[in-house]
């Protein structure tokens, strides 16, 4: 890791400098009209080394799957094969306008086409939409096609949404943005969705206003709902359609398609169990399956088959277009050329590693960590950070730092105090899951001999803890040359 | 099996530590009768044969590298300097997560902050958040912005010259609200603005080309105690007045001409800008300054109060995943160009763009309206020509000989069948615009 100070781009900066050539001009120039024209452009001037250098350098300051074990609960942080991003940069893909026509896009075209088929076979779903761009724009679009769902049936008062309490925030967020109120659903003892409590809330006055539940399967917790199926029942029977968040997706490929079991509408998150880069942030990518009868509602449009070829084309009833064009196509390349690889066997494989590391680490992590909910999990779990007085899981994650160990997801699900929650993936070795578990043991041991290790954490970094109290108090947000 | 690094051998190991014999036992919480279901999908096949697969497929489109291009209508194709992709392409920005944990992520937090400097300077705004999908989810999330900073205030005015897939996606943003769309010609001081709007849409320039009068539309929509929302080109912001100095209180843009190839439509980039007034209402991430407690400058996610896992249902939008690596490329982009490259970039698209017009202008039966000395209209990089024989008919000819001339209207309105939005950018030599020229004129014989 680069622990040497940077300084910005803009501090780089000399006049006169640039770093990239431009063709002159071959035309007639047409001057700017004085009234419209710019008086100046404060942006830095930099050479072509010096700016390779700078984010080089910059580069060098992050922890990445390329370079650590990045095992973020409910993150999927695995391996993305390099192959992908070969085939996502062919001038074919790179090159090409998405209004250009369907008959010169029928290669981008089948792409979509087949991902849709193949998502949906891994699903168990009818017909799917892959226009979102990320997983909660995925969200948004399977509770705008609930939505439509219901008021298409005359049932517009059906406003609530059922949410438990493991959820994601993206799942309340979202139903915000449709218009909709959430009512929380707490966890039993098991980690699952308490049954009593979602048939009162089922039962009662409000039955009439239920649109239906989010569910994630396995949930937050890493464990799979036992009641999934009575889940949907109930849900189905009070009139109300049950949405998955498929987040975890990478426990259950090839083991589980959620639409054979009473799941509605759902989508997958592409960057997480497709192996597409998370890019620090982003791109990422939805696909939005449903079932049969939700299939005229879906984004688009979608690709479909035409003739001998493949077309676009929008959904009887679709809610619409939720981004322009049709999704983050580079983002689908990649997924499609893995899920290729993979092939059925493959996806079956994944999962079955995803869980089998994650028990693993699971059974050698409960030596000195308390796990919350000690049934199997899934391909992830959540243990506790509550390991000796004084210390936090925020002291937890900043020591595993120093060991060279990107941090699990941390005070999260929210249902955990101190929550560790940690998904190690398919991709990992037993090794590297021993050596993590190993320095897990070892901080364990320091919080109780020696804590001021895990309270000065990290002292391996470029930099120390931050402080965001005063960073958010009076907030510098360009720079100020 | 690709991408699992345990041996069968390991696996044994494994199972045997956490106590069962075999992987099936792992899954017996899932319900028995819907366990390891049949895939109807082929089985795997090796990174070789993928290549060629994929390969093959890539050739069946269409690309701009291959062709005199003059589609743009909301996708452009601009030069791309060989450092951005080898920037993005290093696997520690590629393969980083969201910088949630701030030590180990300095690098993607210092190139946020870099970004929203150098694209705040640009659009003429004081903040700058670290992305949105594409430029029409971040125009849609605008409205919404606006449309709740607003209150009672029910009314939308957008331009009839939005591009149409943005009308679109606002429209299904909006779909479970009390909202009242309105929609005005020309320019924005023509909007009918009064106490119950919240804000005001124009597009710089608009989907036609056209650079519309920011100024007298923000007055205008101030007076009335609405905001005015601009969606800029960025490039053209790069020698044009910026939306903020004109009087917009929340720009977006479309970042994909800043670095990133059109990709079919994405990943693009959805920037989005704001007055400092309005920073605690913006969607998305931002990153801020900070220090550690031996002072050291660092970078952190800030403002999260505003953000889903923080907020949940209250959170001022759901979005998590955004377009980082995109915006690492447009970032780098701004970088390498800085001053006086982004400044030759946009004026290369003007004149050239200006030179095709008049050309264009020159032929018998075609006309290009925005030149018309009455209209008084300015325009950017794309501007409307009006055929003689229907719009999509040259298109389709000339398609086929590898000069794609632009985007007939008809596409998006089944009225306008003899009008062609053309794009210039600085992709296109001279030689290229006359063989423009002289296409079309042998195509509408």
């Amino acid at each position: 890791m680069n622990l040497m100070p940077e300084k910005l781009i803009y501090e780089l900066s000399a006049p006169g400098r640039i770093g990239a050539s431009l063709p002159d001009n071959d035309v007639p120039a047409t001057p700017v009209p004085a009234n419209l024209s710019r008086d100046s452009l404060k942006l830095p001037e930099v050479d072509e080394l010096s700016v390779i250098r700078h984010f080089t350098r910059l580069s060098q300051k992050n922890f990445s799957i390329d370079s650590h074990f990045y095992p973020l609960g409910s993150c999927t942080m695995k391996y993305n094969p390099k192959v992908n991003e070969q085939l996502a940069g062919l001038r074919g893909w790179r090159d090409a306008h998405p209004l250009i026509g369907d008959e010169f896009s029928q290669g981008a075209l089948e792409l979509i086409y087949r991902l849709q088929e193949s998502l949906c076979a891994i699903g168990g779903f009818a017909a799917s939409s892959l226009q979102p761009a990320a997983g909660a724009h995925g969200e948004l679009s399977g509770v705008f096609v609930v939505r439509a769902w219901h008021v298409s049936r005359g049932d517009a008062k059906r406003t609530k949404m059922l949410i438990p309490d493991s959820a994601h925030g993206t799942n309340p967020a979202t139903c915000t943005m449709a218009g909709y109120t959430t009512l929380p659903v707490p966890s039993d003892a098991e980690g699952g969705v308490d049954m009593a409590a979602l048939k009162a809330a089922l039962g009662g006055a409000q039955r009439e206003e239920i649109a239906g539940i989010m569910i994630t399967n396995p949930n937050t917790l890493g464990l799979f709902d036992r009641n999934i199926e009575e889940i949907a029942r109930l849900v189905h029977e009070a009139g109300g359609l049950v949405y998955g968040d498929g987040a975890n997706m990478n426990a259950v490929t090839g083991i589980f398609k959620p639409g054979n079991s009473g799941i509605d509408v759902m989508h997958f998150n592409l960057h997480k169990t497709f192996s597409t880069p998370h890019g620090g942030g982003g791109p990422g990518a939805g696909f939005v399956g449903v079932r049969k009868d939700l299939a005229d509602f879906l984004p688009g449009p979608i690709a479909v088959k035409k003739g001998s070829g493949y077309a676009l084309a929008m959904p009887s009833k679709s809610i619409g277009r939720v981004k322009s064009f049709y999704g983050n196509f580079g983002v689908l390349v990649r997924a499609f050329a893995y899920v290729r690889m993979l092939g059925a066997t493959g996806l079956r494989r994944l999962a079955e590693n995803a869980v089998l590391n994650a028990n693993y680490l699971k059974v050698k992590v409960e030596k000195s960590y308390k796990v919350k909910y000690p049934r199997r999990c899934m391909h992830e779990f959540v243990a506790m950070g509550d390991i000796a007085p004084g210390i936090h899981t925020l002291d937890i994650a900043k020591r595993l730092i120093d060991y060279g160990f990107h941090p699990p997801t941390i005070y999260f699900p929210l249902i955990v105090p101190e929550a560790i929650m940690i998904e190690p993936t398919e991709t990992e070795d037993k090794e590297t899951l021993d050596a993590f578990a190993e320095v897990l043991a070892k901080i364990a041991d320091e919080a109780r001999t020696n804590p001021d290790l895990l309270h000065n954490a990290p002292t391996t970094t470029p930099v120390g803890r931050l402080d965001e109290v005063a960073a958010a108090r009076s907030p510098v947000l360009c720079f100020k040359g | 099996m690709p991408f699992i690094a345990n041996s069968d051998a390991d696996r044994k190991a494994m199972l045997a530590a956490v106590g069962v014999s075999s992987i099936e036992e792992l899954f017996t919480d899932i319900p028995s009768a819907k366990r390891f279901p049949k895939l109807a999908l082929p089985e795997g096949i090796s990174e070789l044969e993928v290549t060629r697969e994929i390969e093959a497929m890539a050739a069946n489109n269409l690309n701009a590298s291959s062709c005199a291009w003059f589609l743009g209508a909301g996708a452009y194709n601009h030069f791309i300097p060989a450092a951005v992709g080898a920037i993005s392409s290093r696997g520690e920005f590629l393969t980083a997560y969201t910088p949630y944990q701030p030590e180990v992520s300095q690098g993607t937090l210092q190139a946020i902050f870099e970004y929203q400097s150098m694209a705040a300077e640009l659009l003429g705004m004081e903040v700058v958040n670290a992305s949105h999908y594409d430029g029409a989810t971040a125009l849609a999330e605008a409205v919404l912005m606006a449309w709740n900073h607003g209150g009672s205030r029910k009314k939308v005015f957008l331009p009839t010259a939005l591009h149409p897939e943005y009308r679109d996606v606002i429209r299904t943003y909006f779909a479970a609200f009390d909202v009242q769309f309105v929609e005005y010609a020309g320019e924005p001081s023509s909007a009918a603005v009064d106490e119950t709007t919240s804000c005001v849409v124009c597009a710089y320039p608009d989907f036609e080309g056209r650079v519309r009068d920011l100024k007298a539309g923000a007055e205008k929509a101030h007076a009335a105690g609405a905001l005015f929302i601009v969606h800029a080109d960025p490039i053209m912001c790069a020698i044009l007045k910026s939306p903020g100095e004109l009087g917009a209180d929340i720009v977006t843009a479309e970042g994909q001409a800043l670095g990133n190839a059109m990709n079919f439509g994405g990943p693009w980039l959805g920037m989005m800008g704001a007055t400092a007034k309005l920073m605690r209402k913006m969607p998305g991430r931002i990153v801020g300054q900070a220090q550690d407690h031996e002072g050291r400058r660092g970078f952190v996610l800030t403002l999260t109060a505003r953000e889903q896992h923080i907020r949940r249902e209250k959170a001022v939008s759901n979005i998590c995943s955004n377009q980082g690596l995109v915006m690492l490329q447009a970032c780098v982009y701004m970088a390498l160009m800085g001053k006086n490259g982004m400044r030759q970039v946009a004026e290369l698209c003007w004149n050239k763009a200006h030179y095709a017009a008049s050309e264009i202008a020159k032929l018998p039966g075609f006309k290009v309206p925005v030149l018309d000395k009455a209209a008084a209209g300015a325009f950017f990089k794309e501007f409307v020509v009006t055929t003689p024989i229907p719009a999509a008919a040259i298109v389709d000819k000339l398609s086929r000989a590898s000069v794609v001339p632009g985007l007939a209207l008809s596409k998006y309105d089944p009225k306008r069948t003899h009008e062609l939005l053309v794009c210039v950018t600085e992709m296109n030599t001279k030689a290229q615009i006359d063989l423009l020229a002289t296409s079309l004129k042998e195509a509408a014989k």
